[in-house]
């Protein structure tokens, strides 16, 4: 017994221990870069010392009536069973705690929820299981996906150090400025969280929840969605990079000139081995989820395109499903997430790929197709 | 005793029925607690199975044993699982056991119901878990299903799931009924409600908690139900309703829900105090205004789980002020369980172990929950690792600990025979240590920003994490002593006295042990 | 009636596990029907018909048994009272499924309607569904192209029209037939058997004309009115709760009607018919509802 007692207090003292091991950071909240966030944080430790002090009192007491009155031989046990004035006062007393940690909180909350008109207002689109952000005045609009890749995630390839917190494009706001989010979601709820910002607000489909933040420094700042939307629930990563109003400038017309561009390539004469390369790449960052490398999907849910008859038959439909996505399934739209070559290249690859071999009504489509099918619909 | 009751039933005052008939056709309270409780440790062990793939999957980052959507239904089915299937049966097993000996009654007010009530739960988690064979595989959404993740884009076997659902639904309003009518109709004479021991008062309100939130939660998923296959829209914005009134409807469910899972223990824990502390409870009437108060608040304070759904600030105001309240009445009542220890005789058996740590980690749960109501804060704690930890440290050294803390109590009762003290003991301090090694750190990680339902993370959380993993083995591996104490005093072990613990209150401890099939078929009177 | 003291504890028995069996078919089955709906070729039904054939029998037999104990006088006061509770709590049961409709109903009307056609706390959300408008009836939903609105609503259409209004009739016959069981169970208190027969069918007959009455309302609602399952919330929450209203008068038109039955054939006793006393209470429950039901479905 006595060596028994001597190991659980050895494994209890090791795991006491444990929280020095590791840094401040790693154990406690972030402190975060903005007012509203800061002051979560004090509020947060504030209310943590008064749950620990309660929660000393009442483990340290427990700890004095183990050892002070374990039974003894021939004591006689107190046979009084209640004290009306001390019930009393410890009620009272309760009362008056949670009274001084609702009052901080309550002007919290009104300052977290102020919902003034930003100097920048992001509409923020979860999708199954990517960010959508639109700059609703600037016209900019792209989305943000998980860009750690799957060599990683099967233990094939080392970690990177932002393991599952990187994206390929993150979203950029400039600093010292009053941005608005307006978040909302396209298929199942998700939620929007970046701890640095103290922002985390459910993105419900058909419904826009507001949230705002104000940076003071420049950085990167990183979150998860925290809502769970599905299988990849855990690879939607938030990353937010605040640069000086000057970057963010030059960052927007960047962004504006880029779209000219790719209009323009929609001209161009493609060979099949340039679209089936393209197509790769778009593929493997958008389609794999659901579809899988290897094109076979996950049955019954995610339908195989490998061997599909629509697929290698119905190049038509194809567009049509890619365009406008299937409605009550997964397969979203992908007509503005993608550009005309992106999607061109993606069907050619898939009307191409594992033993695919479609010849029926031309082998390949070609960005013209794509875009004569938006220029039909409008 | 009349002519008509012994003509009419043979076996009436004899023992049980032989094989397995006994079971099925049972309306024996004693067997039918039996019965729950065996289905409970086998749920419990079958909802921990999933935890312990969970923790194998998280034991590392990158991708381990199972694949991300697997991990979803592993998630979703254990707190399915452990909630519906380990905890709610556990705690009406040792209400039909211990009620009616507790009250003097003959059995339950309605046998054959009670029967019922049971033996569609097996059917209920058979159909649940056989939708993994099925095609699409099984309920992924989170034990919570919210719309429309569980509507438009579940799997086809969520229809199964709905049926399951309700089944149990109807299980817990029938069990809830059939005790209800019991405790307020069959106490023996003389048992007045303010002389009535602590658990049946608990379950008494536990029982209104059910009965008026079953049915909440069999509306949600006929609702449900509706949208996927009958084209309605609640739960879709492009036809008029809102997917977050899913929320409102489940949580005013789900909020009542985790009360039905404490309030019992708070009963046990408290004859369990009273008996090894050889005092009297302290605060009786204290005790029972809390937990009807707990009962009531736990009504208006439903959205403290949906602070970062968009509610307008009227709202997360109202919920936040209600959410602490609640810590009134159960500081209330910890405070009268140290009270009842204070100057008392107190000895540790494992009973008393259990309903000791019981008090010392629910209380540490139920600040984190406080915590959590701070609506603002709740911003940086909701759905993180922070969450999961205080569910856990109410759910596990509190529910679960309760139920245990009950079983070894009782079990001499039960058997007839005293458990191993020494072994008892020890899986008393595995899982005292090993729970707090699996648990407490998810604090950290939570804090930290680690969020909940998720297969993989990021690498600074490796570390907790790998030692979260190995405290829920050690924890896991634990309860196979458990399993292994309660068969080894069910064959073996020194003959237990009636009164089985030293000065022990109430009318269980007056039958001989174990009991009689029957007990009371002649009302004890109460002073 | 009995006379001793103890408490009535029935043997063992095989009821309750063919429930249970009853209840599994009807689940498998139940769950296959629907998700089979699109496979016109499908025999899952087969299993629901079992299901309702195995759950059937057992209440004929489960009832049978309870009569015949109660017949044989085992049941004592305290059992009895036992039976009336178990009921009341049932019922309260009930009451809170419609909880959960009414709160449906009402969080669709005072939140989400108006916040989505841009009115309240929250209206930024029109920003997604512009040109809608709250309204209530919905009549155009937010996407038209997915859930296509009601032409005509059910609301009450002012006293002028009042005549025309099939709600109306529904509601007399509810009320009305309220009464009529009163007048049944008094009769039958006071040893009037043929009142107490005469009461109960004409409960019976208001009964099954509601029935019928709602029958026709939903016939017209999908015939001419365009009101469906699909129409949108004012649909969804219209067809919700009025059909699990009439779901419930139904089941307790045939509670009535096999108490009128037994009545006819002699069953009951001026101070022994917990029944008729249950049925008369879930019949008031139903009317209760109802009269809710046409304040905020119909009328507001
Ligand atoms: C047995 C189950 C149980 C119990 C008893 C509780 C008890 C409490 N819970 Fe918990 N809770 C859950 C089970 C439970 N909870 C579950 C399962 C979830 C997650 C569901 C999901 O999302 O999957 C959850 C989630 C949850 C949330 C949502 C978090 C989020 O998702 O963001 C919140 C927020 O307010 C909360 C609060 C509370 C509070 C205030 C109590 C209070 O009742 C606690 C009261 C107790 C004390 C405070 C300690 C003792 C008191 C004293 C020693 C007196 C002195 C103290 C003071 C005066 C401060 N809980
Ligand atoms: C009463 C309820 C209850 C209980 C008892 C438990 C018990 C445990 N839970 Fe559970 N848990 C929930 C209710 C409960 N949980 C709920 C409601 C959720 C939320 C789900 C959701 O998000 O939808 C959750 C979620 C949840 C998560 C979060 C997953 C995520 O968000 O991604 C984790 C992660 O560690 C976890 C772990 C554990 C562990 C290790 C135990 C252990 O205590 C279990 C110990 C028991 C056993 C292990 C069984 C007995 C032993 C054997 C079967 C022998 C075999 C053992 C070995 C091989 C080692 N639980
Ligand atoms: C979020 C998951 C998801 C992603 C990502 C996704 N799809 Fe799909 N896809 C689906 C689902 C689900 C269906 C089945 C829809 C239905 O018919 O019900 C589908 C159907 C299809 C079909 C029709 C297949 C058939 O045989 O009926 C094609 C072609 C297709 N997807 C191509 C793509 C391409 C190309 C991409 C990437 C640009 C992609 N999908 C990305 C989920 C997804
Ligand atoms: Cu998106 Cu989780
Ligand atoms: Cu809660």
């Amino acid at each position: 017994m006595v060596l028994i007692k001597r190991i659980f207090a050895a494994l209890i003292t090791c795991c006491a221990s444990l929280p020095l091991f590791a840094g401040w950071g790693d154990v406690n909240m972030t402190p975060g870069v903005n007012a509203l966030s800061r002051e979560i944080f004090d509020l947060h430790m504030t209310i943590f010392w008064i749950c620990v002090v309660i929660g000393a009192l009442v483990l340290g007491f427990m700890v004095y009536l183990i050892v002070a009155f374990r039974k003894k031989e021939g004591d006689k046990p107190a046979q009084f069973d209640d004290h009306p004035v001390l019930e009393m006062t410890w009620t009272v007393l309760f009362a008056v705690i949670l009274a001084v940690m609702a009052i901080p909180a309550t002007f919290t909350m009104i300052r977290a929820y102020d919902d003034a008109e930003g100097d920048i207002n992001i509409l923020i689109t979860g999708h199954q299981w990517k960010w959508q952000y639109e700059y609703l005045e600037d016209e900019v609009s792209f989305f943000s996906n998980l860009s750690t890749d799957l060599d990683q995630r099967n233990n094939i390839a080392p970690k990177s150090d932002n393991y599952l917190l990187e994206v390929d494009e993150p979203l950029v706001i400039p600093t010292n400025k009053r941005i608005r989010f307006l978040i909302t979601a396209n298929d199942v709820i998700h939620s929007w969280w970046v701890p640095d910002f103290a922002v985390k607000q459910d993105a419900i489909p058909g419904f826009i929840n507001t949230a705002w933040t104000q940076v003071d420094e420049e950085g990167i700042f990183r979150g998860q969605c925290t809502e769970l939307c599905g299988q990849y629930h855990g690879y939607m990563p938030v990353v937010v990079k605040a640069v000086s109003p000057e970057d963010y400038e030059l960052w927007v017309n960047e962004k504006k000139e880029a779209k000219i561009q790719q209009a323009l390539l929609t001209e161009k004469l493609w060979s099949t081995e340039e679209l089936y390369e393209i197509g790769e790449g778009v593929y493997q960052t958008n389609c794999v989820a659901c579809h899988q490398v290897n094109g076979e999907g996950l049955p019954p849910v995610f339908p195989a395109l490998a061997g599909s008859d629509l697929v290698l038959n119905d190049k038509a439909k194809q567009i049509e499903i890619l365009m406008e996505g299937v409605q009550g399934a997964a397969m979203q739209s992908y007509a503005e997430q993608l550009s005309e070559v992106d999607i061109a290249a993606v069907i050619t690859y898939t009307r191409k790929a594992w033993g695919n071999d479609a010849s029926g009504d031309g082998e390949i489509v070609i960005p013209k197709e794509i875009l004569d099918y938006k220029n039909n619909k409008l | 005793m009349s002519a008509v009751i012994d003509s009419h039933s043979d076996d009436h005052h004899h023992g049980p029925a032989k094989g397995i008939t006994r079971w099925l056709y049972t309306t024996n309270h004693k067997d039918i607690g039996t019965l729950y409780l065996w289905f409970s440790f086998l749920m419990l062990f079958l909802g921990g199975a999933m935890a312990m793939v969970i923790r194998a999957e998280l034991f590392e980052p990158g991708s381990q044993i199972v694949s991300p959507e697997f991990y979803n239904q592993m998630l979703t089915n254990h707190g399915l699982i452990m909630v519906f299937g380990a905890v709610m049966p556990a705690f009406v097993g040792l209400a039909n056991w211990i009620i009616p000996m507790q009250i003097g009654a003959p059995d339950m007010a309605l046998p054959r119901m009670n029967n019922l009530s049971f033996w569609i739960l097996p059917v209920a988690f058979g159909i649940l878990i056989s939708t993994f064979f099925m095609e699409g595989g099984g309920p992924n959404f989170g034990w919570t299903f919210y719309a429309p993740l569980s509507t438009t884009y579940a799997p086809p076997t969520v229809t199964f799931f709905i049926f399951a659902v309700h089944i149990m639904g109807a299980s817990s309003i029938m069990g809830s009924i059939n005790i209800i009518t019991t405790i307020l109709n069959m106490r023996a004479p003389g048992m007045t409600f303010m002389k009535m021991p602590l658990f049946t008062w608990t379950w008494l309100i536990t029982a209104y908690l059910l009965i008026a939130v079953m049915p909440v939660l069999a509306g949600a998923v006929t609702m449900m139900l509706m949208d996927i296959h009958f084209g309605t829209s609640f739960f879709n914005a492009a036809g008029g309703g809102d997917p977050v009134l899913f929320q409102h409807i489940f949580w005013f469910f789900g909020h009542p829900e985790v009360y039905i899972m404490i309030l019992p223990a708070f009963g046990i824990v408290s004859h369990i105090i009273e008996t090894f502390s050889r005092k009297p409870i302290f605060g009786y009437t204290s005790m029972v205004y809390a937990i009807a108060s707990i009962a009531i608040l736990s009504f208006i304070v439903w959205a403290h789980h949906m602070f970062t759904v968009g509610m307008p600030i009227a709202g997360e105001l109202f919920f936040m002020y209600t959410t602490m309240l609640i810590a009134i009445p159960t500081g209330v009542k910890v405070f009268n369980w140290l009270s009842t220890m204070f100057k008392g005789s107190i000895s540790f058996e494992t009973p008393m172990l259990f309903s000791i740590a019981f008090v010392a980690l629910f209380t540490i749960g139920g600040l984190s929950g406080l915590m959590l109501a701070i609506a603002p804060a709740d911003f940086q704690y909701h759905d993180t690792y922070f969450v999961v930890a205080h569910f856990h440290y109410v759910l596990v050294p509190g529910a679960i600990f309760g139920i245990i803390a009950g079983v070894y109590y009782w079990l001499p009762k039960w058997t007839g025979n005293m458990y191993d003290e020494v072994l008892g003991k020890t899986h008393f301090w595995m899982s005292f240590i090993s729970v707090n090694i699996t648990f407490f750190p998810m604090h950290f990680v939570g804090l930290a920003g680690m969020p909940r339902r998720i297969p993989d993370y990021a690498l600074q959380f490796a570390d907790f994490n790998m030692v979260i993993s190995i405290g829920a083995f050690i924890f896991g591996l634990t309860q196979l002593l458990f399993l292994f104490i309660i068969l080894k005093s069910i064959f073996a072990g020194k003959q237990a006295t009636s009164e089985v613990w030293e000065g022990a209150k109430g009318l269980e401890w007056t039958v001989a042990s174990p009991a009689p099939y029957h007990t009371f078929e002649t009302p004890p009177e109460v002073k | 009636m009995s006379d001793q003291s103890s408490y009535f504890v029935p043997a063992s028995s095989r009821l309750p596990i063919w429930m249970a069996f009853g209840l599994m078919l009807f689940v498998l089955g139940a769950g296959y029907t629907i998700n089979d709906l699109d496979k016109p070729d499908s025999n899952s039904y087969w299993i629901l018909i079992a299901a309702f054939a195995v759950i059937f029998s057992v209440f004929f037999f489960w009832f049978g048994e309870v009569i015949k104990e109660n017949d044989k006088g085992m049941y004592s006061d305290q059992l009895n009272r036992s039976f009336v509770m178990g009921m009341q709590w049932f019922i309260f049961s009930e009451v809170m499924f419609f909880f959960a409709f009414f709160l449906a109903l009402g969080y669709v009307r005072i939140f989400a309607v108006p916040w989505l056609g841009g009115e309240g706390e929250k209206a930024i959300a029109n920003m997604l569904w512009p040109g809608f408008e709250a309204t209530w009836p919905v009549m155009q939903t937010p996407d038209q192209s997915l859930f296509q609105g009601p032409k005509e609503n059910m609301n009450f259409p002012g006293f002028a029209n009042v005549g025309h209004w099939l709600p109306f009739w529904n509601t007399l016959c509810l009320v009305t037939s309220s009464g009529t069981i009163t007048i049944a169970e008094h009769a039958l208190k006071k040893g009037n058997r043929n009142s107490f027969k005469f009461w109960m069918v004409m409960t019976l007959i208001l009964g099954y004309t509601f029935v019928y009455l709602q029958g026709l309302e939903y016939y017209e609602a999908y015939d001419h009115m365009g009101l469906t399952l699909g129409a949108g919330i004012y649909g969804t929450t219209f067809f919700l709760l009025t059909g699990f209203h009439g779901f419930h008068v139904c089941l307790g038109a045939i509670i009535l009607t096999i108490m009128t039955i037994r009545g006819f054939r002699g069953a009951f006793t001026k101070d022994d018919h917990f029944g008729l006393a249950a049925g008369s209470w879930y019949w008031h429950f139903v009317d209760v509802v109802w009269i809710l039901l046409v304040l905020v479905v119909y009328v507001f």
